[in-house]
Order: structure tokens, then C-alpha cells, then sequence
């Protein structure tokens, strides 16, 4: 699924990507790119690989081989920080409020790299109008809120820089069906606004229907990419999570 | 057949989350059986169940004829069910030996020989004086189930004993298996790694949301449609899942 020259360009460009965590690789050679203003969803079964290929990109993990390349540059070695610095945001999996900080002060400090009172604050009232659901909890403590809520507030703390490439990992994890409506919601929002976007996501099915495209990864690697249509119809999707032959690609 | 182990419509809640439910799950004598579902499934919620770190709300376990709900670990594992934990829990600061000796029994001689034995069987004999905290993962995982095989269940529960893994261990640990289970020991398998459960296991049981969706040989559950969904997530409430079809 190369392509004519009117795709869109990719923001991320990763190739043969190994890193993990003492003696073993958990990713084995992967090579993918973002497409600028898409959303791509990696899924895969447990142990894929998936949230270690979110850790690479944001630098909380030192690659061993290949390249991470952000707009051309290469980001592979550079500190989490730095990484920030680029404009790739990550949302961890694990809720990451200040629990007994109101909504408004945890999305302020969304912005703390900027170092700017007043550019923080305008960028606190785009945040919370485009977000508007949250503007009626702004005062309330994160940790008061529910599951759901709290990813919003944590989508939303994340778009105070203004991302390049927006890191969503398992964003449903834990969330009841109804919740991970508002949820997704909120992700095709922030998609809509231009926000180009790496979703990693346990729920395949729905994230890849989200998706613009779609990667499937499998032992380090990466097993199947196209459309997320392409990748949910894909009849060796199966056997990717159950086992099974299957051609590598 | 004879189930020498058996869960009966067993219940565990969480606050308002059903971590299981009415979960019916049985154990052939002499088989190895596998577990298997996807995150957040159940699955180590219900070893937790039998093996007494979990109470059921509701249902039974049965162990052969007697009957062993709720009954506390130490009991548990006296009646012959030996578990190993998804994380390791191995003493780090004394030596592979003194690990193993300390799930032992009886006496310091007999005990030292055996559990020297067991330690060559898993392929570890070599690291005994070596402190635990020393091994790597994998064979942290051996010693685990070494440390198990010492008091000789009749049933091991093994909590994802491929996970994170290298391979050429992961081929050990199955070989391991494999040989326990020819000289008749039944096996409980918890995994992610599916060519690990589909290849070892003589019958797999699948859970999706705290119940039972699939039960049958590794080749029916690899091909059967409920299974992959599981494994695939649901549709969000109202996503069209034939948009195709509106064209």
C-alpha cells in the first residue's frame, strides 16, 4: 500500500526500529509510518510490542537500532523531554492526574514546558472551549472525577501544546462501553482539528473503525498495515491473535 | 472424562465490576488445559478464586470430590494445588537452593536432594548458589516452577509462564511440561502467547468479560467466531458495523 503522490505526507517515519528492556528485544525490526492528519491505530495482541513502540517514540525507552523520524529529524536517542520539545504528546495508558489538583490546574500544566503565564492561560481557555463538556468541572479535583472524564481531561491536557503527533495509549483501557463512546468521540474531535494522531488500542475493532490506518503488530513486529478498514477485514487478522500461520508483511 | 478440578458458576465482583461470572470451568485428570481471553478477561481473577487469594461471591471449586471454595492459600496448596504468579514472587536476596527450601517440607538432607533435583530438571541446577535476584526473568519462571514441583501437587496452576520470555526458555518450559504431564501431572495454563497454549494444551477454555465463551481442542477455539471477538473488542454502541453496506 505505497503510495501515489498525493498522500497526505507522514509525520512519523520509523524504520527498523529494535528496542526492549534488558536481554530481549520486544520490538523486532518494526518499520511504519503516520500519515499527516490521520489517525493510525496499532493493535495486536498482549505482547505485541504496542505500548514499547509508544515509549520509543516518546523517548521513555532508548531504541538499540533504527530510526524514529519526526518531520525528517530523527528523534531515536533524544531525552523524553526533548522529545516534548518536538511536539510529540504522549496520554499514558495509566491515569496520570494530579488527583487532589483541580481539572483546570492539571490541564495548566499541560503547558508547563511553555514557561509562559500568559500563553498558558489562552492556551487553558482554546483547551477548555474546544473541550466543552470539561468547562463545567474546571474546579473540581481530578481525582473526584470518573475513568471516562479523566481521559477527557487528560486528552485535553495534552492538547495545551499544541501537538505535532498526538500518542494515545489504550485510551478505553478500563472504560465501560457507553463511556468509550465519549471517549473515541473526543478522539476523532481532536483528529478533526488537525491534530495528527498514534492510537494504540486494545478494543481493535473500534479503534480501527476510528482509524485512518491501521497496523497490526505481532511479536516485536509489524504482521499487516493498510487502511483500518482493510486491516479490520484482513482474513489473517484472526490468526494474528490466535495463532497460526501466517505470511509475515 | 473426570474433572480433578472444576469451578461452578463461580461469581466475583469488584466493587460494581463483575470480574467473573457464573464461570464454569473443568480440568481434565492428566491433561494439560489452557485459559486464555483477552485483557481484563478474568483469567487470573479465577486462579486467584481457586487457589484462595480471591473469595468467591458466588459458585463452587471442587478439587477431585471435596470441595475447596474459599479456603485459604496455605490449605489450598496442602490439598495439592501449586500456583505460580504472573510476576514472579521469588526471595531476590537469598540463593536459587534457599528458594526452594524454603516451600519445603520435611527434612534438610531429603529436602536439599530434591529440591537439587528438581532444580536440574527445570535446567537451573547450575545457578544454586547463585541469589535469585540474579536470574533472569526466564529463569526466574523456572525456578518458580521448580519451587512448585517441590511439594508435588496433583494440579499446577501456571500464571502466564511464557510471558515476557525468550524464546529458547519459552521451548524449555513447554518441554517441561510436556514431560511432567506424560508422568500424569495436570496442568492449569494461563497465556498470551497462543502458539505456547495452542500447541502445549489438550483443551482450552476462553473468558471474555469474566465468563465463559468458548470451551473445546486448540483447533476449534483457533477458528470459532465468539473467540476472535473476544479477542477484537466490541463495536462502540452505535457504530454501523456493515458501513460498506450503505454505499
Amino acid at each position: 500500500m505505497t503510495g501515489a503522490g498525493t498522500e497526505p505526507r507522514s509525520v512519523l517515519k520509523i524504520t527498523d526500529l529494535v528496542a526492549g528492556y534488558g536481554g530481549g528485544d520486544v520490538l523486532r525490526g518494526v518499520s511504519m509510518q503516520v500519515r499527516e492528519g490521520g489517525i493510525t491505530c496499532v493493535v495486536g495482541p498482549n505482547g505485541a510490542g504496542k505500548s514499547t513502540l509508544l515509549s520509543a517514540v516518546s523517548g521513555l525507552l532508548r531504541p538499540r537500532l533504527g530510526a524514529i523520524e519526526l518531520d525528517g529529524l530523527d528523534l531515536a536517542g533524544l531525552s523524553p523531554r526533548q522529545v516534548l520539545r518536538r511536539g510529540v504528546v504522549q496520554v499514558p495508558q495509566n491515569h496520570s492526574l494530579f488527583r487532589d489538583m483541580t481539572v483546570r490546574e492539571n490541564i495548566e500544566l499541560g503547558g508547563y514546558i511553555l514557561a509562559d503565564r500568559k500563553l498558558t492561560a489562552r492556551r487553558a481557555a482554546t483547551v477548555l472551549d474546544a473541550f466543552p463538556d470539561i468547562a463545567g468541572w474546571a474546579g473540581k479535583k481530578a481525582g473526584s472525577l470518573s475513568g471516562g472524564q479523566q481521559r477527557l481531561v487528560e486528552f485535553a491536557r495534552a492538547m495545551m501544546l499544541e501537538p505535532r503527533l498526538l500518542l494515545l495509549d489504550e485510551p478505553s483501557m478500563g472504560l465501560a462501553p457507553l463511556v468509550l463512546r465519549t471517549v473515541f468521540d473526543a478522539i476523532r474531535r481532536m483528529s478533526a482539528a488537525g491534530v495528527t494522531i498514534l492510537l494504540v488500542e486494545q478494543n481493535a475493532r473500534a479503534g480501527l473503525r476510528l482509524a485512518s490506518d491501521g497496523v497490526v503488530m505481532e511479536s516485536g513486529r509489524v504482521r499487516l498495515s493498510g487502511t483500518g478498514r482493510e486491516v479490520l477485514e484482513h482474513p489473517e487478522i484472526g490468526a494474528l491473535y490466535l495463532g497460526g500461520a501466517v505470511s509475515s508483511g | 472424562m473426570t474433572a480433578l478440578l472444576r469451578t461452578e458458576g463461580v461469581g466475583k465482583a469488584y466493587g460494581g465490576v463483575h470480574a467473573l461470572d457464573s464461570c464454569t470451568v473443568e480440568v481434565e485428570e492428566g491433561s494439560v488445559a489452557g485459559l486464555i481471553g483477552p485483557n481484563g478477561s478474568g483469567k487470573t481473577t479465577l486462579f486467584n478464586v481457586i487457589t484462595g487469594y480471591a473469595k468467591a461471591d458466588a459458585g463452587h471449586v471442587y478439587l477431585g470430590d471435596r470441595k475447596i471454595t474459599n479456603a485459604a492459600p496455605d490449605r489450598v496448596f496442602g490439598f495439592g494445588i501449586g500456583r505460580t504468579f504472573q510476576l514472579t514472587r521469588i526471595f531476590a536476596s537469598l540463593t536459587v537452593l534457599e528458594n526452594m527450601l524454603v516451600a519445603s517440607p520435611n527434612g534438610r538432607a531429603a529436602a536439599r536432594r530434591r529440591a537439587m533435583e528438581q532444580l536440574e530438571f527445570v535446567g537451573i541446577a547450575g545457578h544454586h548458589a547463585e541469589l535469585a535476584g540474579t536470574l533472569s526473568y526466564g529463569q526466574r519462571k523456572l525456578l518458580e516452577l521448580a519451587y512448585v514441583l517441590v511439594a508435588d501437587p496433583a494440579v499446577v496452576l501456571l500464571d502466564e509462564p511464557a510471558g515476557g520470555v525468550n524464546l529458547s526458555l519459552v521451548n524449555t518450559i513447554a518441554d517441561r511440561i510436556r514431560e511432567l504431564n506424560a508422568a500424569g501431572k495436570t496442568f492449569l495454563i494461563v497465556e498470551h502467547n497462543m502458539e505456547f497454549v495452542m500447541g502445549l494444551c489438550d483443551r482450552v477454555t476462553v473468558l471474555d468479560s469474566g465468563t465463559v465463551v468458548a470451551a473445546g481442542p486448540p483447533a476449534i477455539i483457533r477458528t470459532d467466531r465468539r473467540v476472535l471477538n473476544a479477542y477484537l473488542g466490541d463495536d462502540l454502541p452505535d457504530d454501523d458495523p456493515n458501513p460498506g453496506e450503505r454505499a
